[in-house]
């Protein structure tokens, strides 16, 4: 590979959108958890559970800050470093871009009012009736961007042009074949992933400070979401299987190392290819790639043989895909586990390695959405738009470029460090325990002068 | 009927001015807070400028990608130009933004404390308009070369220009005028006086250099672009009316009282001086490579856009106005009551 701008132009934003898929990923997911805490808390009156949702929220504020900023960034990059890519998809893509704007706005205009008015309202309700917009917003800003993702493996509604996309339909260009499967894989995994992190949390605090009722319930509601967006997850997962076997073959035969087109494909766990493209030591799974991708044992699968060399996605990908999907059954495996110990009562569901495992969850969780955001970029090379614009067409010419790569390696590594050093002071100073015995003592407190006045 | 692209570029325009006065009080509360932080006064002021910001900040941070998203949008080439040209200091504006977003945040929701965090909120504040003028500049034509295939920055000619550097003096300038006298504003209405008597005199400090600066950039632009400094020249009346609401809100901050009307007059009088720069440039987005006729996008899109646009201020106006009546009308939250 040559280290020319056009590579430093990739490393720049792929290590830009790589940070900021952690960030991007818990601002959709954590606020369906928060809104869920805070209404059981309401519904049941406990207050563990309206407790979670407050220190929930302080953490993710934190963790919206760098996706504002990471989001604030990548936006500007997409300009900056790929000039070209922009002046030719502009017109097709702006709708969705500018959608995703208004979502975001809307969502941190209500992620402030919810801030900021825990106390505010008579009525509990109307303070959770705010997480509606926040995880709708979120939500919707992941879809709107994700359209656009979409769009680059899809490209459709428009017709090329002496160079230009015209009779621009940007509708139909957002409703590409890619979206349904891409924004289902991509919510149900943000779910899962908010899910994991919290479960995780939830575990690797009891490991360290013991078991206490609050961190119990925290761990049940965050297992429960895992179980629940895993399953869907996985379904996501297929779905997205059986569309690339359709509309982009190369790109499921790359994961699969299908090199030859045939009948009843086995597919390829792990293993690696020698100097004569041979595969070694894999694990073959007689027939079920043509299941996984048609349905049918016998169905016939393209094979990468198929494309022309200079068109074929980088054979890497094969390792991302099949750790993402390894880790994806692991954690609907941990919380099967989780639960089998939960109902099963001669079992302890929280002794130490069940506790470990479950601690786990949370950075798997993270290395399954990198390793398959990784794979849904490399896996379109060499198009920036399928079909009509290669990578290197689109970057900028600008030498400079390499200079900013390290420029922003400085900021990521600085923006890391000081948020994992505000939230380690934010909680570790201030256990849930603790906070709940001076809240209580507050409410009473308060109560008791109410009740004097009257 | 207008057409689109001239209703894209207004819109656009007026966004671009909502931005220019809710980052310019933003910033300037930023520097504000860390020079009262050094000179002993944070107890009089932080306080009023961390109530006012906190629920805030995010909300300011999304009206400049919005204009961006909406510039790129309404008109592509813009993407083409202004991104292969400001690679440096667009990154350079990016990932100040960055720090001060998630410092802000750090130093607000995490440690109180730390003197190093409130320096770099303090610092980017002025450095970000400094970087962001450099846009404005550029669009006066002049800065840009372009080869068969590639367009770049000419960073001598902009270094050595007056124009630059007299527009980065208005922007810093500007930032903190704005921003003392709203923060006096919003301090009288906490009924706080002794954060008042303060913002009052940063207020009238500032409101001198604005003037002359903006004069100077006037006459710096006179000699670098003719044509726009002539189509400025005969919306003399709207730069008379900025003058005009310069001055009654001086007055009016001098006898110390209706700092809120002041404020407003300010805000037309950059209104006024905004629309005059901005209707004066027009039919050209960059001069001389893309006007706003030539680089617009389809027709279909365009009309999308504003679709989208009118849908999702349907949204916003009512969310915002709840914002405004929860933090910022909200005598008893202004005063720290809530």
């Amino acid at each position: 590979m040559a280290v020319d701008t056009v590579f430093w132009s990739k490393m720049v934003t792929g290590m830009t959108l790589g940070f900021h898929a952690i960030f991007a990923t818990i601002g959709v997911g954590i606020p369906l958890m928060i809104a869920i805490a805070e209404f059981i808390g309401i519904r049941k009156k406990d207050p563990h559970y309206i407790l979670m949702a407050k220190r929930w929220s302080r953490g993710f504020i934190i963790s919206v800050a760098v996706g504002v900023v990471t989001g604030t960034a990548i936006s500007l990059q997409l300009a900056l470093v790929w000039p070209h890519f922009m002046k030719l998809a502009g017109n097709v893509i702006a709708l969705p871009l500018f959608m995703e704007v208004f979502a975001f706005f809307f969502e941190a205009i209500f992620l402030g009012i919810y801030l900021y008015t825990w106390d505010r309202f008579k009525n509990p309700y109307i303070h959770w009736l705010l997480t509606i917009p926040i995880v709708a917003g979120a939500g919707m800003s992941a879809v709107f961007i994700t359209t656009v993702n979409g769009f680059m493996n899809q490209p459709g509604g428009f017709v090329m042009e002496a160079g230009h996309f015209t009779a621009v339909d940007p509708v139909q260009a957002m409703l590409n074949t890619a979206t349904f499967s891409k924004v289902f894989h991509v919510l149900s995994s943000a779910y899962l992933t908010g899910a994991a992190l919290l479960a995780g949390i939830a575990a690797f605090t009891m490991l360290r400070k013991g078991r206490s009722a609050y961190h119990k319930k925290a761990l049940n509601l965050s297992m429960a979401a895992v179980l629940l967006f895993g399953l869907l997850n996985t379904l996501a997962g297929d779905v997205s299987a059986k569309f690339l076997a359709e509309h982009q073959p190369e790109k499921l035969a790359a994961a699969e190392w299908h090199f030859e087109t045939e009948k009843g494909a086995d597919l390829i766990l792990m293993g690696w290819l020698n100097a004569e493209h041979e595969i070694i030591g894999a694990i073959h799974l007689p027939k079920l790639l043509s299941f996984l991708a048609f349905g049918d044992f016998n169905a016939e699968v393209k094979g990468l043989e198929e494309f022309p060399l200079d068109e074929r996605p980088p054979l890497l990908v094969h390792y991302l895909f099949d750790f993402m999907a390894g880790i994806g059954f692991a954690l609907l495996a941990i919380a099967c586990l989780y639960f089998l110990f939960v109902f099963w009562k001669k079992r302890n569901e929280l002794n130490k390695w069940l506790l470990r495992i479950l601690a786990l969850t949370a950075p798997l969780s993270f290395l399954a959405v990198e390793f398959g955001w990784l794979y849904a970029e490399l896996g379109r090379q060499p198009w920036i738009i399928r079909g009509y614009m290669r990578v290197e067409e689109a970057a900028t010419t600008s030498p400079s470029v390499r200079l900013l790569f390290f420029l922003f390696l400085l900021l990521y590594i600085a923006l890391a460090v000081v948020c994992v050093l505000v939230l380690r002071r934010l909680f570790h100073h201030k256990p849930a325990e603790a906070e709940m015995e001076t809240w209580m003592k507050e409410k009473r407190d308060s109560s008791k002068e109410g009740g004097e006045r009257a | 009927m207008i057409s689109y692209e001239l209703m894209g570029i207004s819109v656009l325009w007026l966004f671009l001015y909502g931005y220019l006065i809710v980052a310019s009080i933003d910033f300037g509360a930023g520097f504000f807070a860390f020079y009262a932080r050094s000179t002993k006064q944070d107890h009089v002021m932080n306080r009023l400028i961390s109530r006012y910001l906190s629920p805030v900040w995010e909300i300011t941070n999304v009206f400049f990608v919005f204009f961006y998203i909406g510039i790129v949008g309404f008109f592509p080439d813009t993407a083409y130009y202004y991104g292969s040209a400001l690679l440096v200091p667009g990154s350079i504006a990016v990932i100040l933004l960055a720090i001060r977003g998630s410092f802000y945040a750090f130093e607000n929701y995490g440690s109180k404390t730390n003197i190093i965090y409130l320096f770099l909120y303090g610092a980017t504040g002025l450095l970000i308009p400094a970087s962001m003028s450099v846009a404005l500049t550029v669009s006066e034509g002049g800065f840009i070369l372009k080869e068969a295939d590639a367009v770049s920055l000419d960073y001598w000619a902009l270094f050595t220009n007056p124009l630059s550097w007299s527009i980065v003096g208005l922007a810093i300038v500007s930032v903190l005028f704005i921003s003392s006298s709203f923060l006096a504003f919003y301090a009288s209405r906490a009924e706080d006086h002794s954060a008042l008597k303060l913002l009052r005199t940063y207020a009238l400090f500032w409101s001198t250099p604005t003037i002359i600066t903006a004069l100077t950039a006037f006459i710096f632009l006179g000699q670098h672009n003719e044509r726009h400094f002539q189509n400025m020249m005969d919306l003399w009346w709207l730069l008379g009316l900025s003058v005009a609401f310069f001055m009654v809100a001086m007055w009016l901050l001098y006898q110390g009282r209706r700092y809120g009307l002041a404020f407003i007059c300010i805000m037309l009088q950059f209104f006024s001086a905004f629309f005059a720069y901005g209707i004066g440039h027009y039919p050209y987005i960059l001069d001389p490579y893309i006007t706003i006729q030539g680089g617009a996008t389809s027709p279909s899109m365009g009309f999308a856009l504003v679709v989208a646009f009118i849908g999702g201020l349907c949204l916003l106006i009512p969310s915002l106005a709840l914002v405004f009546k929860l933090f910022l009308f909200d005598a008893d939250y202004v005063k720290g009551k809530k």
